[in-house]
């Protein structure tokens, strides 16, 4: 809502200054999100008289002005074509800023002629377009005074914000009746008797539909003559940014922000027969004043005649029921639509209205009655014409309701402590009806407030114009039973999961939880139920099946900004489905590029699957999983490339994560340059730690026994993985073998095409003995036997 | 016998001549050895008399063992001067260093959720989470937001197509759904946080189509709005890191809380950036209220015994205010520059301990 102070006090009469209204309206719930106080800005402006206006000598087009500003006279050098001897001028002194265009004015010298000052146009001063001459006052506008103050441009407006709740306030006078009851003034009240009517109303209105629109009071006007309105209303307009049109059109506009009371004025003289306010029938339709074709199901309310539909009710009129200049004979609708069925149909017809807004929230009743009679009186006024009596079909519904309220539970619920007569006196200068009945309060809302129907909005009702300030500061008291704060496992394991990728070296993004669904189908099934209806742009219309497609074209967009080393994961959700359990918390990573930059040191390592092997079980074990006990096995999904992927899991349908390059055609298809690596953690697929294990992490078991080291070299088929030889190594004696390490694979040269050659190296840790020589024989011929017999290997 | 002093002088001068150790150590043989001079004269003293013994025994012995340190020292001289020349040797230029890998880093997102996680944790609270793709029903109906109500008219939600039964998922406009799923799954008391994910359809200057938001829920048996302003202050100055901030409280509206208010917090804009805790302009941070008596009744929770309040904060919008983040829209492009100045390093993990804080005191 935004209206000018001068509006506001047509309905408060108060002495309160522009800053405490502004802070009064913010402290009740009346966001004040703008004030525009011009009065600084043209404080220097003032009235002035051109005493003599000679021709400049070196310029044709230039005149020479001597200007008296009431207190001195000044040198002018001006260029406008009306500058003339006697002429009434907006003049601005040096120092001072021109609004419009943020020019300060300094003294200067104008083809030899010294100039202070200038004569100011109006678009200078962003009154108008007219840049055509300076502004020209009448001859009695007086000399030496602020130019602001006498064209009443030191009006400040205010924009404030409004709930929905606050219906009441869509009008000035709901405003000014809040300020008042918040102490700031005195309620102006309008005249709304009843203007006596001469003759019966021609035009009856039906009312088929009680619950769509229980009260429509018609009245008719003859002999009406439409023009422009007078400039005090067309300036009220022109401040809300609306555009003046008719008296009659201005009037319903008027009064629709001035009131907060729609209304609609027919052309009496295309309304065939009398008005049904009916519910529409589906597939009727109708040329709106927005100029657009409606159709209607059969829900909407409707006003028709003999001709068919004339308008949507409380929304907007038909095209061909507006008035125009040379409309004689109006009639005119004051009524009261349901808000539930007003929102519905304006949001099916997509049709956004001054009237449809109001409605919607529920508009005072009250004001059916009181309306009309402010309508005639302004129509009469600006149009003339002779009013029949009002036709009032229907009756005026009473939404006012009556509550129990306790005055405690301004304190118990609001925590803060005010005296029972205090609740009552606010609540009844908000309008309420109080009875006190002891213990309790009998309260009945005003007609405005059909918003309040509980206790609690009658605390806050006192509290908001108490002051929200003066609710006091209290600590949270403790529990009324044990609770169990902090984070869950699951929660800490999430945290160090984050926290333990960003240590190696990968940095943490943010991406959508959105992709084209194209992008998502190379990630797997696309459900229906994950594709958006109403998307931000096709790029974001599927819910990310997972959280590498982000990541990987994240990677493509560095890259193009010549990053050719990215390392970043994210931590999300991933969805396969639109059930709750369908959504899945990972961790993702991707690596692309060097490890590090060329070096004159360390020479560059390409990225690599070991990279995102190595990541993928950094965080499994910092999140307590032991990954020795885990299966690592070739059978990533189709993202990654077949021969350089695994899978890490528990069993085959526990899968903890997956890791590996990722396949080239997948790069490909989302545009980015590979080799890129990358992992995904299902974090949530990962068993948590029994609860019960305690913090013990029972004694140490340290041997001070000489451990002892072999190494050997098998020749096994080449394609067998290494983890067999490391199972069968161990398997020989899972006491006494402690430590087991790759440190060669070779195939070529001196070994047969289909074979390879893994050399191991492993520890026996005897715990209660040293081992004997025959002892460390034995052990290695056993695990040399059991890799022949088991593997197929030989001793190179 | 000869005489002592005279070859004393004599070896002394030999040492110190000697310039590396094979030298020193020929010495030592030649001198102190099995048949060395001075090992030669001691061999004499068995022919000597007692008297001859008794003065020349000291003496020789003190010769020895005065030879024997020259020796030692010497040796110990000349290899101090061999390290010494090796490691001069050994210099590096140490204004080169090794590779550098890059280091990694934690978004300004999770660092605003962990540390509103401690703060809030400190007061009792807990975490509960909840699905980003919710029903009708836990992000509208039960929080007391109709089909009909103009209040959706505030929220672009973005809708998922009808399932057979007629019902459409939508992407949470916000995370008080959490309330909802966290009332109807345990007993009261409760007081939880739900940092997450949150989505509207909006994509401008200052909106993105994703955002985050921590909810906050606290009902009990005796709980007020002095509850509520206390659980924000204390909120705003731990998290700011501002003893004496300013905070207003002003009515407001939401369906799902009644009273209802929303919180601005005392800034001043200063060359571009926000300072928290000083001047005179505001700032609004979040919206909050008494839970509304007929969101407590969806959830069968009956409003005579169990009240409280519930408020929700952008998440986004505080790592702004907080670290002088300009842009929202930066947050989710995942530009590694960005990262790097805006991320934290992995090990600040926000913690009581790590704080700016002050304790009042009792003057």
């Amino acid at each position: 809502m935004k209206f000018t102070l001068s509006w506001l006090k047509t309905y408060l009469d108060t002495d309160a200054d522009l800053q405490t209204i502004s802070e009064t309206l913010t402290a009740i719930g009346l966001e004040v999100e703008e004030v525009i106080d011009p009065t600084e800005a043209l404080k220097p402006f003032v009235i002035a008289k051109i005493e003599e206006a000679v021709q400049h000598p070196n310029a044709d087009k230039l005149r020479v002005c001597t200007v008296n500003n009431g207190s001195e006279i000044i040198q002018v050098v001006c260029g406008a074509h009306n500058a003339k001897t006697g002429l009434i001028v907006a003049f601005a002194p040096d120092g001072c800023v021109i609004p419009t265009n943020g020019m300060k004015l300094k003294p200067t010298n104008i083809r030899g002629v010294d100039s202070n000052g200038m004569m100011c146009s109006e678009r200078e001063l962003g009154l108008g377009d007219d840049h055509d001459g300076i502004i020209e006052l009448p001859s009695d506008a007086p000399v030496g005074k602020s130019f602001a103050e006498y064209a009443e441009l030191n009006d400040p407006t205010i924009e404030i914000a409004i709930t929905p709740n606050h219906q009441d306030a869509l009008g000035i006078y709901g405003i000014a009746r809040d300020l008042a009851a918040a102490g700031l003034g005195k309620l102006k009240k309008p005249d709304t008797s009843p203007v006596k009517g001469t003759f019966e109303s021609p035009i009856k209105v039906n009312i088929d539909s009680k619950d769509a629109c229980p009260v429509f009071a018609g009245r008719y006007i003859r002999g009406v003559k439409n023009g422009p309105s007078p400039d005090w209303m067309q300036k009220r307009l022109i401040s809300l940014g609306m555009k003046p049109i008719s008296a009659l059109v201005d009037i319903t506009n008027f009064l629709t922000h001035d009131y907060g009371r729609p209304l609609h004025v027919f052309d009496a003289d295309n309304i065939k027969g009398d008005l049904t306010v009916r519910l529409s029938k589906s597939g009727e339709t109708l040329v709106a004043l927005d100029e657009k074709e409606h159709t209607f199901d059969n829900e909407a309310c409707v006003i028709s005649d003999d001709h068919g539909i004339s308008s949507i009710g409380g929304i907007m009129g038909g095209e061909n029921s507006g008035t125009y200049e040379d409309t004689t004979n109006v009639f005119l609708e004051c009524a009261w639509f349901d808000p539930i069925r007003t929102a519905k149909t304006g949001r099916k017809l997509n049709i956004e209205s001054d009237a449809r807004y109001r409605f919607e929230r529920g508009v005072d009743p009250a004001t059916v009655t009181d309306g009309i009679e402010l309508a005639t009186r302004l129509i009469m006024d600006m149009c003339g014409g002779e009013p029949s009596d009002v036709y009032l079909a229907g009756e005026v519904p009473v939404i006012s309701k009556t509550l129990t309220m306790r005055p405690e539970r301004v304190n118990e619920l609001g925590g803060v402590d005010i005296e029972k007569t205090e609740i009552i006196s606010i609540l009844e200068r908000l309008g309420f009806d109080v009875v006190d009945s002891g213990a309790t309060l009998s309260v009945t809302t005003p007609s405005w407030r059909c918003d309040i129907d509980r206790e609690p909005d009658l605390v806050e009702e006192v509290l908001r114009i108490h002051g929200y300030d003066k609710i006091r500061v209290e600590p949270l008291p403790v529990f009324s039973r044990d609770i169990v704060t902090g984070l869950n496992p699951m929660q800490r394991r999430i945290r160090m999961a984050k926290r333990t990728a960003a240590g190696l070296g990968l940095r943490e993004a943010v991406t959508w939880s959105f992709l084209s669904s194209d992008q998502a189908r190379i990630f797997g099934e696309l459900p229906a139920s994950l594709i958006l209806d109403n998307p931000v742009s096709a790029e974001m219309n599927a819910m990310r099946p997972n959280l590498l497609p982000n990541l990987i074209t994240a990677a493509g967009r560095n890259i193009d900004r010549g990053f050719k080393n990215v390392a970043i994961f994210e931590a999300g959700n991933q969805f396969h489905s639109d059930k709750p359990d369908g959504q899945q918390f990972v961790l993702a990573g991707i690596r692309r590029g060097d490890n590090h930059d060329r070096h004159w040191k360390n020479n560059p390592e390409a990225i690599d699957v070991y990279d995102a092997k190595a990541d993928a079980i950094a965080v499994l074990n910092a999140i307590g999983v032991n990954a020795d006990n885990a299966q690592i096995v070739a059978e990533a999904p189709d993202w990654y490339h077949p021969g350089r992927s695994g899978v890490i899991r528990l069993g085959p349908k526990n899968i903890m994560a997956y890791f590996g390059e990722i396949h080239p055609s997948v790069l490909k298809k989302l545009d980015v340059k590979g080799p890129l690596v990358g992992f995904e953690i299902m974090l949530g697929n990962i068993p948590l730690p029994r609860s019960k294990s305690g913090n013990s992490r029972g004694p140490l078991r340290s041997s001070d026994f000489q451990a002892v080291e072999r190494d050997l070299a098998f020749v096994v088929d080449k394609d067998l993985p290494a983890e067999q030889i490391f199972k069968i190594v161990g398997s020989a004696d899972k006491k006494l073998i402690d430590q087991i390490n790759v440190f060669d694979v070779y195939w070529g040269k001196g070994i047969d095409d289909d074979k390879k050659s893994i050399a191991v190296n492993f520890r026996m840790q005897p715990m209660d003995k040293t081992m004997t020589d025959e002892e460390i024989e034995a052990l290695r011929q056993k695990v040399i036997d059991l890799v022949a017999k088991k593997a197929g290997g030989t001793l190179r | 016998m000869q005489d002592l002093q005279t070859l004393e002088t004599e070896i002394t001068a030999n040492i110190g001549a000697a310039n590396d150790l094979d030298s020193v150590e020929a010495i030592r043989i030649a001198e102190l050895g099995k048949k060395g001079r001075v090992s030669l004269l001691m061999r004499e003293l068995g022919k000597m008399t007692p008297d001859e013994k008794k003065e020349f025994g000291p003496k020789l012995n003190q010769l020895k063992n005065y030879l024997n340190d020259a020796i030692i020292n010497r040796k110990e001289d000349l290899e101090a001067a061999e390290l010494n020349q090796k490691l001069a040797e050994e210099r590096v230029d140490i204004t080169l260093s090794k590779a550098a890998t890059e280091l990694g880093s934690i978004h300004p997102i999770s660092q605003v959720i962990d540390e509103a996680t401690e703060i809030f944790t400190e007061m009792g609270f807990s975490v509960a989470e909840g699905p980003e793709i919710e029903e009708d029903f836990y992000n509208f109906s039960a929080l007391n937001i109709p089909e009909s109500h103009p209040a959706r008219q505030m929220h672009d939600t973005f809708y998922f197509p009808e399932d057979e039964d007629g019902n459409r998922k939508v992407l949470r406009t916000h995370t008080s759904p959490v309330q909802i799923r966290t009332m109807m799954g345990g007993e009261p008391p409760y007081r939880i946080i739900a940092p997450g994910r949150t989505y509207r359809n909006d994509s401008d200057a200052t909106h993105t189509p994703m955002f985050h938001q921590v909810e906050a829920l606290v009902i009990d048996k005796n709980i007020h709005m002095g509850h509520l302003k206390w659980c924000i202050e204390e909120f705003c100055r731990k998290f700011f890191e501002v003893d004496n901030v300013k905070i207003r409280f002003r009515p407001s509206y939401f369906p799902f809380t009644e009273p209802s208010a929303e919180v601005d917090i005392g800034c001043t804009f200063k060359n571009g950036e926000v300072l928290i805790g000083e001047g005179d302009d505001w700032l609004e941070i979040m919206g909050c209220g008494m839970v509304n008596e007929r969101v407590l009744e969806n959830v069968n929770l009956d409003p005579s015994e169990y009240q409280g309040f519930a408020f929700g904060m952008g998440l986004d919008r505080i790592s702004m205010l907080k670290w002088g983040i300009p842009d929202l829209r930066d947050f989710f492009a995942a530009d590694l520059r960005w990262l790097k100045h805006y991320g934290f390093q992995s090990l600040d993990i926000p913690s009581l301990s790590t704080r700016t804080s002050t304790i009042k005191g009792s003057k």
